[in-house]
């Protein structure tokens, strides 16, 4: 076991001594059932609030309740914050609270060496050691799993129960604290504030005094302990990052969403109608849309996925914003419909939350294979413009964006987003809502000029919408005739309607800006992603480029189009290597479009790549390049 | 008040050709709704026609209406999305035993459960048309056709059955010739609030003609399909001297001039609030026993779209209509100087 040194200064108020660090990463891991994505919640809520920045990674099984103690219940929650602007959730973490001996098993490869690892020894029963398949108990002296770590038994149960005692709490809803304990202790560990979490547990437990009472009272309990015990050497504090001024809050991704379409629907001056099938992880979306009926936000539970995309685009029909979203599984049953939008050419948006397939695959985890289902996966030549969120925060910007796009040309949108980014979280800076820019919604009303296919200068058919005076007309998913749109089966016709429908896909470039490239335009390596890989790839080209590597990073916000110069970009550099959690979906894609001969980093383990994984991969292939 | 000319079924007609088989059930089906609409006096432009895929589908086309030309089995889903963005304009679905009772079967149930103010018209013709000839799941066990040369083994599906089940508001049946009783149902679908579930028995000349002769054939019908009147009693044949008796939980056939008075017969309740009586009419099949006709169930319940609406309105009330501000800086905030 190791001690911390280095720069320890003496804070008044505390007898402990204060070590500052830039930025610490911690993860709870429990049962399912332990409360960890709560306990990280709060630590990410608090670290926010206090002015860190923070990026999380929540981590839980597909299992509600598995069997207790067992791998496959095991539920974890990461966040790192910092006091500088951060991209992912850290490789590895600093510390890891491990509340029984699966949920150390399952997460000490992730404890970076000389790391903090604090487990609650209560739960090292030999029942629980059998469970998480633990010949001999690895807290006992002479075993060697933890000698590279700062291991620190806590019976976290029986002080949890100790220190709730008076409160006449039965003995299971008592231990059901332990986790506020555990995050009591975590706060004390990193000087944290306790009043955000204290404010929440008020507010989360109105009505209940009792449970209020013992939550708040083991997180005093944690944080007390660390104080006086004398186990802890060390405590740590992150200070302040440096943000861009403003008002801030966190937001998941898929929080984040839902305030985004809540917000297109008011810049377009429309109701929103949200259909959708309960689906991992997308449900968050309408959970978090049901609660804002106020805004003529009109949420419908569909009976399945084709009902709830059928839903949207009657919708989008009637005159409204209509959008549906699900994940892999979900998306390619609604792809029959997508395709109905495309000929209809209604405006909607499509959300692919995206998840670890094929099939089921891994419900909870994330992945980016994806891409080519909502490119390509429908009959016929069936274009739609495909944009992805690249942080939780940025979800919010993609949304607005999509119903911008759909409603201009009159085309479905889908927007890829993934388990990462829906429920991971980050710092947001609120906007004010008058400095966003309205969406313009153009209705015909003329009977005299009105032809349901008759374009405008983008490629966009009118939207004429029932109840309007003299624009009867009848759409339907068959080959339509230019300019009338009556039924028409013409050899011609139908060319020049697939042609117009791809050019008119085409022109949503005029509203793409051109790609931007961080660091050199040019160089040695371009390292190129799209959706929730930005972070992972962003802070691995900067630790690139302080280490002066000619390596640059493009990542790509618009996946179809893409930007016009995209393939100047590419020509560029040396090599090119494109990171994405799939087997090279988007590699296949630049390839083909524009004959370069980039390479691909895959990453199919239902997490995120880590920093270090591209940096190696980037500095084997500018190895290569050297030699 | 100004007197409006009078309007014609050629005001609904749209400039499209209509391309059903000559012969075919569905132009009378066309017809008579464009003269219940030109009746009613139906607002052209407040009125959508929705439809799924098969050889019924292609009827908005037909209706100088709104229109909307799904995909196969699609249309509850598509008319549920335009009624909840609009609950002002009248829509009616157009489906066929196909199209809302196969592919589409699960939408057809929840948009009924719902009671989503919808009037759904199900083309029954026992048969697969466009795809040009296979089985349907309402065609009769033993049939011959393209896909089942040895005779279907699948128990048929009865569409009043289904739409009881989910729980419909509105039920009724009627024939594709029986023009007069036709317009009279559709009228009453179109009176009623809520989702409106009507089978209309179409002839399809081509793959199953006279599959519905029975009920259909001046000659025969009067013994072979009993009218239903809300408050009346079910009686029926040629010389109206036959009528239906429960006998313990079944109907029976009883010949009224043995022994037997009208007191003694089924009395129809459309309003009753269970379905059972429903039910129990729309399990008489022809030729066991004559198959009832007319309006099964008419009850009044709140509607999908207005009970949205309404939490929206007590929404807005509660916490006044949404600021986007305060949306956004709802929760646990902090502000970098």
């Amino acid at each position: 076991m190791t001690t911390a040194t280095a720069d320890v200064e003496r804070t008044s108020g505390s007898p402990k001594p204060v070590q500052e660090v830039h930025h610490a990463a911690v993860r709870f891991a429990g049962d399912s059932g332990d409360g960890m994505q709560l306990a990280g919640t709060q630590l990410t809520n608090t670290s926010a609030v206090f002015g860190n920045d923070v990026a999380t990674l929540p981590d839980f099984p597909a299992e509600i309740r598995a069997p207790a103690g067992t791998l496959a219940g095991v539920s974890g929650f990461q966040i790192n914050f910092s006091d500088h602007d951060i991209y992912t959730p850290g490789d590895q973490v600093d510390a890891l609270i491990a509340m029984n001996p699966a949920a150390l098993r399952a997460n000490l490869r992730d404890l970076l060496e000389g790391g903090i690892l604090v487990v609650d020894s209560d739960e090292f029963t030999e029942q629980n050691l059998k469970r998480a398949k633990f010949d001999r108990n690895p807290l006992e002296p002479g075993d060697d799993l933890l000698a590279r770590y700062r291991v620190y038994p806590v019976p976290l149960t029986r002080h949890t129960l100790e220190a709730l005692k008076e409160t006449g709490l039965g003995v299971k809803d008592a231990a059901r604290c332990r986790n506020l304990y555990a995050l009591g202790l975590v706060f004390w560990l990193y000087d944290r504030p306790l009043d955000t979490t204290l404010r929440w547990i008020e507010r989360h437990f109105a009505g209940k005094v009792d449970v209020a009472l013992a939550n708040a009272l083991a997180l005093k309990a944690g944080y007390n302990f660390g104080e006086t015990a004398e186990m802890f050497p060390v405590r740590y504090k992150v200070n302040r990052a440096r943000l861009a001024p403003g008002k801030y809050r966190n937001l998941t991704g898929n929080q984040a969403l839902a305030l985004g379409l809540i917000t297109a629907a008011r810049l377009a001056g429309k109701p929103l109608i949200y259909a959708s099938y309960p689906i991992t992880p997308a449900s968050d979306v309408l959970h978090e849309l049901a609660r804002y009926k106020n805004f003529d936000v009109r949420t419908i539970q569909a009976e399945d996925e084709i009902a709830a995309v059928t839903m949207a685009l009657g919708a989008s029909f009637a005159g409204a914003i209509g959008v549906t979203a699900s994940s892999g599984p979900g998306i390619a049953l609604k792809q029959e419909a997508v395709g109905l939008g495309v000929m209809t050419e209604l405006p909607c948006v499509i959300i692919d939350v995206q998840r670890g397939g094929p099939s089921t695959g891994l419900p909870t985890k994330t992945e980016q294979a994806d891409l080519w289902q909502v490119m390509l996966g429908r009959n016929g030549e069936c274009p739609v413009p495909v944009l992805a969120a690249r942080s939780p925060s940025d979800c919010f910007d993609a949304a607005i964006e999509a119903v911008r796009i759909a409603i201009k040309y009159m085309t479905p949108v889908f927007l890829l987003s993934d388990g990462f980014l829906a429920n991971g979280a980050e710092p947001w800076r609120i906007p004010k809502a008058a400095d966003l820019k309205p969406i313009e919604v153009v209705h015909a009303t003329d009977p005299a000029r009105f032809k349901p296919y008759l374009r405008d200068e983008h490629g966009a058919r009118p939207w004429a919408i029932p109840g309007t005076a003299g624009l009867r007309h009848r759409i339907g998913g068959l080959e339509k005739e230019h300019v009338s749109g009556n039924v028409n089966y013409e050899p011609a016709n139908h060319q020049l309607m697939v042609t117009l429908r791809a050019q008119k896909v085409a022109n949503v470039v005029e509203d793409i800006p051109d790609q931007e490239v961080f660091g050199d335009p040019a160089g040695d390596l371009l390292i190129v992603t799209w959706g929730g890989t930005f972070g992972s790839a962003r802070a691995a080209v900067e630790h690139l480029r302080s280490a002066g590597r000619k390596v640059s990073h493009m990542h790509l916000r618009w996946l179809h189009p893409m930007p016009r110069n995209v393939g100047e970009l590419l020509r560029g550099f040396g090599r090119v290597l494109v990171c994405e959690l799939n087997l090279g979906q988007l590699l296949l894609v630049l390839r083909g479009k524009y004959l370069v001969d980039a390479e691909g980093l895959h990453k199919v383990q239902g997490r995120p790549f880590m920093v270090s994984e591209i940096v190696a991969k980037a500095n084997e292939m500018l190895q290569g390049a050297r030699s | 008040m100004s007197t409006m000319p009078p309007l014609t079924a050629k005001d609904y007609k749209s400039d499209q050709e209509v391309r059903w088989c000559p012969g075919c059930g569905d132009y009378a089906i066309l017809n008579q709704m464009q003269k219940v609409m030109a009746d009613l006096r139906a607002p052209k432009d407040k009125t959508v026609f929705v439809s799924g895929i098969g050889c019924s589908s292609r009827f908005p086309y037909y209706m100088d209406t709104y229109g909307f030309h799904s995909i196969h089995g699609r249309a509850p889903g598509i008319a549920t999305g335009v009624k909840c963005a609009n609950p002002e304009l009248d829509v009616w679905v157009i489906t066929g035993d196909g199209d809302g009772l196969s592919i589409g079967a699960g939408q057809l149930l929840h948009a009924i459960r719902r009671n989503v103010d919808l009037k759904i018209i199900l083309f029954n013709n026992r048969i697969y048309g466009l795809t040009k000839g296979q089985y349907s799941p309402t065609s009769e066990e033993g049939k011959k056709t393209k896909s089942t040369p040895y005779g279907s083994i699948d128990h048929p599906i009865y569409p009043l059955s289904v739409a009881l089940g989910a729980g419909a508001t509105f039920v009724a049946r009627t024939v594709d010739v029986d023009v007069k009783h036709q317009q009279e149902v559709l009228k009453r679908a179109a009176a009623h609030k809520g989702t409106a579930f009507v089978e209309v028995y179409q002839n399809c000349n081509v793959y199953n003609h006279m599959a519905f002769e029975y009920a259909s054939d001046r000659q025969v019908k009067a013994d072979h399909i009993v009218y239903l009147e809300h408050g009346k009693p079910l009686i029926f044949g040629r010389e109206s001297n036959k009528g239906i008796r429960l006998n313990g939980y079944g109907p029976e056939v009883v010949e009224l001039d043995k022994g037997v008075t009208v007191d003694d017969l089924l009395i129809h309740d459309e309003k009753s609030p269970t379905a059972t009586l429903a039910y129990l009419l729309a399990q008489m099949h022809y030729p066991e026993l004559p198959e009832p006709m007319g309006v099964f169930r008419a009850v009044e319940q709140a509607t999908y779209e207005d009970l949205l609406m309404e939490q929206i309105r007590a929404a807005r009330e509660q916490r006044g209509d949404g600021d986007l501000d305060k949306l956004f800086s709802s929760g646990d905030t902090w502000t970098v100087e």
